[in-house]
């Protein structure tokens, strides 16, 4: 493999990375903005002690997907941030303002005599919620964005076409099918670090998120079709097929697993479903990194850059993954079965 | 407005606030990690509050230091397209360390914070250890992105386009070692005596209890070392300064013609029309010597540049005479409070407490100056030599609109913050500061 794929591998994988582990986070703050019934302060009051410790370290793989697409893939960055400059200035308003409610919520001085009742509390509290909700559906629009074909970059010039890309119909089911996806696994993940009636109200919740997912992939499955039949070709391709096969049957197991209350295993097939789905898209999507014109070979950098960053990659995680460990392992240990409580 | 203006004064809102927030996230750990050391040795509960309460300040800092990080990251290409995408490859290497060191940052502030009662004391000090290690680390790294855009280094443009690109270029940038060595140290001292001042001010107010007492020494102790060593990085960065970039030097001092013997100008307002620079205290011959250590040393002045390469000088010189300033009172003001201390601890008046509150927001000052000084002294220039500013601009004009919303975002949280923060530093936990605290002092 060439390294400007290596690296363009590398970036889909801290996508997925992304997904998995801060599209909880988002889909904790989704529940949060839809706490309901007699538990709902503890139902919010889970959520927060879930994310707490986890949630900034979550996103930075954000940052780390930006970084390796400026530094390995510069073209494709400046053609994102001119034609995205709208919907990515809304997500870093979200990712801004859910991050500061989040611990301006923690630390409100109300929050400390009566969790979650006091004035400025609540307030931060629905900015958390709302935030929560609009970031996922703009990040899922943008990603849509760059498959949608309306993205052109002709001569380095970027050009749009009248409808913005991130307002494609492509990009606009991609973005509920994030938010979608954020509630599903936040709901699964949380139904396993919590029993008795709690657990059942995020097991409900799991499973409306759950037909809502399955319901937006029968919408989206004809609209891809003749939307972007580039998108749809790949997926079936020798390729993509057995990754998006994988995720599809993770997905089937993780709806039965719920039903059947086998929660760590819904909880594994969530995750499989997810990091399948996403990395076969990215599958079916190669070599293209905005279709059609940007592709990972046309837009790759200096290679000695990209070694670089494939030379750093094996001592950096060599720090990063066990660090992660630890954090997952002292904090989700008992809800992670290596750990008894 | 036109776009470039809009993009720099966005750039310039977002860094200002973010800057604030960077600097408490590699000061406050160590503030934190020295009190709990001290815990760990002495048993003395005291210390132990004083680091759960630094720990909170840090968690809410450090939150919105993350956030407006991540939108720094965007807004380079969304500000700034042409300029990443020829940059992007070549001092990515830096920022692609970065990644790694703030991730382990995020990662061991969470078993900090949150860790208190999982982990065992000496594994919970270790952890914040790791985060005020590599908060300095990824300080230090991201400093070399910025060093390589003032000294750019590790390729060779050929037709326009950078070619034989390094893969260790922004580590080859000549001004990174200087550059991050002084931002580095600049951070601790803005943090160190702007907690100082928090504890003074409780202090005048009557609390002159252990906790506020221990507060105090441990927050003065890092600013007056850090503060004391600024001046002797200051110099090696001047020196670099007029070895790389001699048109800021020229504007930083408002040396506008060329000349051998040149005197340090102190204060005094440069008028770029007539090269004229009133109310300046002159020292002969210093310029030439801080610069090349020789009192008979040519400077290079502004008038060595064509008109369109000369930086801002009036911005330049008063930001770096306030830096400066700044700089050289905090020293002051240190010297003054451990000479105070000879005596023992509880002997600072009534007076010095006052002067420890006043400057306490003098770090965060010059920290600010400072800044400016590099960046609008290396103006007209993205990367020195090589990109103008005004090449590396978006082509997208809605930038007004963003720059007036993020504006008014950051100013709505900064103020929300303060108020947080302000409730947080209200006095010590119940039962350690009148309480079991007092023994200690009799």
């Amino acid at each position: 493999m060439s390294p400007e794929t290596l690296v363009a591998a590398v970036t889909l994988a801290a996508v997925v990375a992304y997904a998995v582990f801060a599209g909880a986070d988002f889909g904790g703050g989704i529940w949060d903005a839809f706490a309901a019934g007699p538990r709902r302060e503890e139902q919010r009051s889970t959520i927060a002690h879930a994310m707490g410790p986890v949630w900034e370290a979550n996103h930075v793989w954000l940052i780390f997907v930006i970084v390796l697409l400026f530094t390995a893939f510069p073209p494709a960055f400046a053609a994102l941030s001119v034609a995205l400059f709208l919907p990515f200035h809304l997500v870093l308003l979200g990712i801004i303002l859910r991050g500061a409610a989040f611990v301006f919520r923690a630390y409100s001085p109300e929050s400390a005599r009566s969790p979650g009742a006091g004035r400025g509390a609540l307030r931060w509290g629905a900015v958390f919620g709302a935030a929560s909700v609009i970031t996922p559906v703009l990040l899922g629009m943008c990603l849509g964005a760059v498959s949608a074909g309306s993205l052109r970059v002709v001569d380095g010039v970027v050009r749009v076409g009248d409808t913005p890309p991130w307002l494609a119909p492509l990009s606009l089911a991609t973005g509920a099918f994030a938010l979608a996806t954020c509630a599903y696994l936040a709901a699964v993940y949380l139904a396993n670090e919590t029993e008795g009636p709690l657990r059942e109200d995020f097991r409900a919740r799991a499973l409306w998120a759950g037909t809502a997912t399955v319901a937006l992939s029968v919408l989206v499955l004809p609209l891809l079709r003749a939307q972007a039949p580039h998108l749809w070709s790949g997926l079936l391709s020798a390729r993509a097929a057995p990754v998006v096969a994988v995720g599809v049957g993770a997905a089937l197991l993780s709806g039965w697993a719920l039903l059947r209350r086998r929660f760590r295993l819904a909880r594994a097939a969530t995750v499989a479903q997810v990091a399948c789905l996403l990395a076969g898209w990215g599958i079916a999507q190669y070599p293209y990194i905005i279709y059609p014109d940007v592709t990972v070979q046309g837009a790759a950098g200096h290679p000695g850059t990209l070694r670089f960053v494939l030379w750093t990659l094996p001592p950096g995680m060599g720090v990063l993954l066990p660090s992660l460990y630890y954090l997952f392992r002292v904090f989700k240990g008992e809800h992670l079965g290596v750990r008894e409580p | 407005m036109d776009t470039l203006t809009a993009a720099r004064a966005q750039m310039e809102v977002s860094l200002a606030f973010h800057m604030v927030f960077a600097a408490l996230g590699i000061g406050m750990p160590l503030l934190m990690v020295m009190a709990e050391g001290l815990w760990l040795r002495t048993g003395r509960e005291h210390y132990r509050q004083l680091a759960k309460k630094w720990a909170k300040a840090t968690a809410l800092t450090f939150a919105v230091g993350a956030v407006s990080g991540t939108a720094l990251s965007f807004e380079l290409g969304l500000l700034w397209p042409r300029f990443m995408e020829f940059a992007g490859g070549i001092f990515g290497s830096a920022f692609a360390l970065e990644g790694y060191a703030f991730f382990v940052e995020a990662i061991f502030l969470g078993l900090y914070l949150y860790g208190w009662e999982r982990l065992s004391p000496r594994a919970h000090w270790l952890a914040g250890v790791a985060v005020a290690t590599s908060g300095m680390l990824s300080g230090v790294l991201v400093v070399a992105a910025n060093a390589w855009m003032q000294t750019p280094a590790g390729f060779r443009m050929v037709d326009g386009a950078a070619v034989d690109v390094s893969p260790f270029a922004p580590f080859l940038a000549p001004s990174w070692f200087q550059m991050s060595l002084h931002s580095t140290l600049s951070c601790y001292v803005a943090t160190g005596f702007a907690v100082a001042g928090v504890y003074a001010v409780g202090m005048l107010r009557g609390r002159r209890d252990v906790y506020h007492r221990s507060a105090l020494t441990l927050a003065m102790s890092l600013a007056t070392v850090t503060a004391l060593l600024q001046p002797l990085s200051g110099d090696l960065s001047a020196k670099n300064v007029a070895e790389h970039q001699p048109a800021k030097l020229a504007a930083m001092e408002a040396h506008f013609e060329t000349a051998r013997g040149v005197p340090l100008l102190v204060g005094g307002i440069p008028d770029e029309a007539t090269g004229e620079v009133r109310w300046a205290l002159r020292i002969p011959r210093m310029l030439s010597v801080l610069a090349y250590g020789d009192p008979d040393a040519e400077v290079r002045g502004l008038n060595d540049f064509p008109v369109d390469e000369r930086p801002n000088v009036l911005i330049t010189h008063l930001a770096f005479q306030v830096m400066v300033g700044c700089g050289f009172a905090l020293i002051g003001l240190g010297l003054w409070y451990w000479w105070a201390r000879r005596r023992g601890p509880g002997a600072e008046g009534r007076l010095l407490l006052a002067a420890v509150v006043a400057g306490s927001p003098l770090g965060f000052l010059a920290l600010q100056a400072g800044w400016i000084v590099t960046e609008v002294g290396r103006q007209p220039w993205v990367v020195y030599g090589v990109m103008r500013t005004a090449d590396g601009v978006t082509p997208v004009g809605e930038v007004p609109a963003t720059l007036f919303g993020f504006s008014v975002l950051y100013l709505g949280l900064g103020v929300a913050l303060a108020y947080l923060l302000r409730r947080l530093a209200t006095g010590a936990p119940p039962g350690t500061a009148a309480g079991r605290g007092g023994l200690h002092v009799s």
